[in-house]
């Protein structure tokens, strides 16, 4: 890893937060944490029509990392399907983020994110996350 | 003494440390001596001799290659007994870790003397490991958890200390110098505080037997705990200490061979002290080994180390406090702190300054630093923590510096 970690998007994105705040009424909401980092974050999801993310908004406190992951991963799934948001690949986020080798540390920060989404989804569906998916 | 001027040198210093002789791709500067210490030769040989030229077990072996076992190791125990003041081996118990000592007093004579109505006093500044144990403990018993404060300095509200023991109170817990604010606490005086009212103490020691003399007569603590990894020894090795008089009415902890003198189908009768507390083949190279960091520690001199980590930590915090965007958390007197400095840097969160510190070779942690609830208490998720041993040098502390501006210039703030 080195300094290059901290691209120009992941500045932008921690220092300029989309979609950072809560929603009224939210249809879906998951919040985790991330202990070692002492990371926590909350997703908050309003459904539109055929189960469309219609609005999306996260909060909490964390690292570069964790923070402009949140914000880009909301950009992401913003009228999507949530089918689409529960399927959607951490190398998919990853990408977006332009930090492919995060190390096996960091992940856990760019991933939280990820995670909070589909415990959401998986709620709403009335299904418990587990295996692969749980351990993002 | 001279501002600056150290009292050891850390360039004779690191010849004796094979970490800092191993050819690496770039310097590494480390500074998280308060998690783990590097270890000289003379303690990895110490243990290597064992294992490749006397191994075999220790007690009752009748050949002469386990007598020599038996001899080493029993004389670890003196060389830690002598270097901590002890009246005798017999109050020095090997086990694992702090944590391992810790739990091993809350099993035994925590379960025996500590009944329901009673209470515990811990403080805010507590690593997990000396909350987490009397926290079940008071579960289990129905028994209270009382919490000591910290100021705004970084200091325990010690005007309420008495207050805060009632007749009820049967033990202090606390460390003797805080692993996040390196607050050194004034262990004597609340000793003989928490003693009036009649409490017993446990004094955690993990951050200062390795950088400072450590009395436990002159301190009169009953229990106290500390680590061979952080004080230049091995890992997987720790002591308990705790007065004779009282290991001689607590509980085993661990129930198997060692621990006893003689087992019959229904009954069994206790070992003698120190070995009652110590079930199951030991860790002999462990031991042999925090034995040689004994040795080599007072070959340098304890009080020399003490004095070169104050002039190392009072560089630092004069450099770390001239950063505008730093916060430095804990007392501002280097005489008043053990050698660690945690800190801040407006709008950084601490992992991305560990990260970006690491790409310049400086390893230090961030994170709670197993002390949520002081971190609670300082109203921060994390803070990152530089931290210093005898091997530290004045160029260490300038490439902390360097690469904290480094992080300002990332973060462009």
């Amino acid at each position: 890893m080195s300094e290059d970690l901290y691209k120009e998007i992941i500045l932008d994105y921690y220092k300029n937060p989309r979609n950072y705040g809560t929603l009224e009424n939210p249809d879906m909401k998951a919040m985790d944490t991330n202990p070692l980092c002492g990371d926590e974050l909350e997703m908050q999801i309003k459904l539109g029509g055929s189960d469309n993310i219609a609005d999306i908004r996260f909060n909490g406190k964390g690292c570069a990392i964790s923070m402009a992951s949140a914000s880009i991963l909301t950009e992401m799934v913003q009228g999507k399907n949530i089918e689409h948001a529960r399927n959607l690949h951490k190398d998919e986020l990853l990408g977006a983020m332009g930090t492919p080798n995060l190390g096996p540390v960091r992940i856990k920060c760019a991933l939280l994110p990820l995670k909070v989404l589909k415990l959401a989804i998986y709620s709403h569906l009335g299904k418990v996350l587990e295996g692969d998916e749980a351990n993002l | 003494m001279i501002k600056g001027a150290l009292t050891l040198d850390p360039k004779i210093i690191r010849k004796d440390f094979p970490f800092f002789q191993h050819p690496t791709a770039k310097p590494i500067i480390y500074l998280d001596s308060a998690a783990t210490s590097q270890r000289p030769s003379k303690v990895i040989d110490a243990e290597m001799d064992y294992y490749q030229r006397y191994n075999s077990n220790v007690h009752r072996g009748v050949y002469q290659i386990s007598v020599e076992a038996t001899d080493v190791y029993e004389r670890a125990r003196e060389k830690i007994a002598r270097f901590i003041n002890a009246r005798s081996p017999k109050e020095i118990i090997f086990v694992r870790s702090t944590t391992e000592a810790i739990n091993l007093i809350a099993q035994t004579w925590g379960r025996a003397n500590i009944q329901d109505g009673d209470n515990v006093l811990l403080t805010e500044m507590e690593h997990h490991s000396n909350i987490v144990p009397w926290m079940m403990l008071c579960k289990e018993k129905g028994a209270s958890l009382r919490y000591l404060g910290v100021d705004d300095e970084g200091f325990l509200n010690l005007d309420q200390l008495d207050s805060s023991l009632d007749g009820r109170s049967k033990l202090l817990a606390f460390t003797h110098a805080s692993n996040v604010l390196g607050t050194i606490n004034p262990a004597r005086e609340m000793i003989r505080r928490a003693h009036d009212k009649g409490a017993l103490v446990v004094l955690d020691s993990a951050q200062t037997t390795p950088h400072m003399a450590t009395d436990v007569r002159d301190l009169d603590c009953d229990f106290m705990a500390f680590s061979g990894h952080k004080m230049l020894g091995p890992t997987g090795i720790g002591i308990l200490y705790a007065r004779e008089d009282i290991l001689d009415h607590m509980e085993p902890f661990l129930y198997g061979g060692d621990m006893i003198k003689e087992v019959h189908k229904y009954t069994a009768r206790w070992n003698d002290l120190p070995w009652k507390f110590e079930a199951g083949t030991p860790n002999i190279a462990g031991a042999i080994g925090l034995g040689a960091a004994v040795d080599y520690i007072n070959g340098l001199g304890i009080d020399q180390i003490r004095a070169h980590e104050m002039a190392i930590t009072s560089r630092a915090l004069d450099l770390l406090q001239s950063i505008s965007q730093v916060t430095v958390y804990g007392p501002k007197d280097p005489e008043k702190r053990a050698g660690l400095i945690s800190f801040n840097i407006e709008g950084v969160h601490a992992h991305d300054v560990a990260s970006i510190l690491d790409t310049h070779g400086v390893c230090i942690r961030a994170g709670h630093h197993c002390a949520q609830p002081l971190m609670e208490r300082l109203g921060v998720a994390a803070t990152t923590r530089a931290s210093f041993h005898i091997y530290n040098s004045n160029e260490d502390i300038d490439m902390l510096i360097h690469s904290i501006e480094a992080v300002k210039g990332v973060f462009k703030i």
